[in-house]
């Protein structure tokens, strides 16, 4: 590819959100959105006669439909496996191995592992391009770019917005990336709110807190007439030793109707999906609600990866 | 014997080979284990007055000439220290020592779940800092601070 694109995309692989650049993010967000306007029947021919490999070490249905439906609206096909089981690896071939066979004959590999900086190693080594469909507890890069592209759609921008992160920020690899990812965006006011014991980890706010205005604290209410976004995560049981203490910290991060007395009228929840119980249903038919939309924009976001990366190729 | 040592302590001086001068006071012996030389004419001093630094150890490695890798490495557990290469009891180079911008197969990745703990691959680590020294992981990301790292040079 030109020189041009190489400026406005300069990545061959999509690993770590830590890569991009807020102009390569808001390329991406662009390119997303003209997905979404591009007729079925042109987009079928973008990655016509192209292979996908989608490579799943570790189950994650979600995540694996909506790449796999991606790479069909665009005309590839796509080889691959739905976990660990029925791989090679089970033989025990390392995932160095797997890669440089399935590189051989894929136009691009989507990877999903349970080792943190696999993704990496699997781009190093890869004659085609890879895109991390998440790598163990460590990144989620296309989750990160879909959240943005969801924000970006419902408030025509992402400077300036309110953003709260709820739940379980020590351990919720969603909400790592989307903070480094906001840190690249101007006037963002974060505020994590979470139990003690399941606070964002210092590293990320420390640095995060370098570039935008970070705002802790346990308690939601206090917060929520300022808030654009409210992004909610999933608090696992496995988490706690105390079980007690999960039911309590559960249920004080529940969401329910009564938190929209309290908000702007353009209040918006997100969620990465699945939720157990922490927003209630009756939230679900209202125009605060966002975590559907916010699931559905995953295929525009992986469709722009996928057509993005076959155009530019690995080298 | 140039100008490396201290007056009134008994070091082996160096004919050919390496001194490695103002290091932290109680870092020479961790130095002589991470370099691993065996069969070579090795002297410490340790805890020796500096004006400098107050109290500094020395290490005296007789017939040997580290390698860039070596020097490096050192550099996680002697930084700010000087390398000396003597030929013919002449110091005939001073350096240094510095982090690198990028750490290779120096020292381990804290992180359990990383592939350079999975599978047989060579550590990567950019630095991000170097006071407080930070290094974050290539592959991974994980962030070690000084602490974990002197811990898991190899
Ligand atoms: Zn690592």
């Amino acid at each position: 590819m030109g020189d041009a694109f190489d400026k406005e995309f300069p990545l061959t692989d999509i690993v770590s959100i830590s890569d991009f650049s807020r102009s390569s993010i808001e390329f991406v967000l662009q390119q997303a959105d003209l997905m979404e306007k591009t007729p079925r029947e042109k987009k079928l021919g973008l990655l016509k006669g192209k292979v996908v490999a989608s490579l799943f070490f570790e189950p994650s249905t979600r995540t694996r439909l909506s790449f796999e439906t991606a790479a069909h609206n665009l005309g590839a096909s796509v080889v691959g496996f739905a976990d660990a089981a029925t791989s090679s690896t089970k033989k025990g071939e390392t995932l160095s191995d797997t890669i440089r066979m399935v590189s051989g004959y894929a136009d691009l590999i989507v990877l999903r592992h349970f080792i943190e900086g696999a993704a990496k190693r699997a781009a190093e080594i890869s004659h085609c391009n890879v895109i991390n469909a998440g790598d163990g507890s460590n990144q989620h890069p296309t989750q990160t770019l879909l959240d943005l592209y969801t924000i970006q759609k419902e408030f025509g921008k992402i400077d300036g917005l309110s953003i709260c992160f709820l739940g379980d920020l020590k351990y919720g690899r969603t909400v790592h990336g989307l903070a480094y990812a906001l840190a690249m965006f101007k006037k963002i006011k974060l505020y994590l709110v979470a139990p003690e014991v399941l606070k964002m980890p210092k590293a990320i706010v420390e640095e995060v807190g370098d570039r935008i205005e970070i705002v802790q604290g346990e308690k939601l209410e206090e917060f929520l007439p300022e808030l654009d976004v409210l992004y909610s995560t999933r608090i696992q049981k496995e988490r706690f030793l105390d079980l007690l203490e999960y039911e309590r910290v559960k249920s004080v991060y529940v969401l329910d109707k009564k938190l929209l007395e309290s908000t702007k009228e353009s209040f918006r929840i997100m969620h990465p999906l699945p939720r157990i119980d922490e927003i209630h249903p009756e939230l679900d038919a209202t125009n605060a609600a966002l975590y559907f939309k916010q699931a559905a924009n995953g295929i525009p976001v992986r469709e722009a990866l996928l057509d993005i990366l076959s155009r530019r190729g690995k080298a | 014997m140039s100008s490396i040592g201290v007056k009134g302590v008994y070091v082996t001086p160096v004919q050919n080979g390496t001194a490695l001068d103002h290091l932290n006071p109680g870092t020479s012996l961790k130095v002589l284990e991470v370099l691993k030389i065996k069969n070579a004419r090795i002297g410490v001093a340790m805890n020796v007055e500096s004006k400098k630094m107050g109290l500094k150890d020395i290490v005296f490695i007789e017939g040997v000439e580290l390698s860039p890798e070596e020097t490096e490495k050192i550099a996680f557990i002697g930084k700010g220290g000087t390398l000396n290469l003597i030929k013919n009891s002449v110091v005939v180079k001073k350096q240094e020592l510095n982090y690198p911008q990028i750490a290779s197969g120096i020292f381990k990745c804290l992180n359990p779940c990383c592939i350079t703990n999975k599978e047989l691959l060579e550590t990567k680590f950019h630095i991000v800092s170097t006071s407080p020294l930070k290094a974050k992981c290539h592959y991974c990301e994980a962030r070690m601070d000084e602490n974990e790292i002197t811990a898991s040079i190899k």
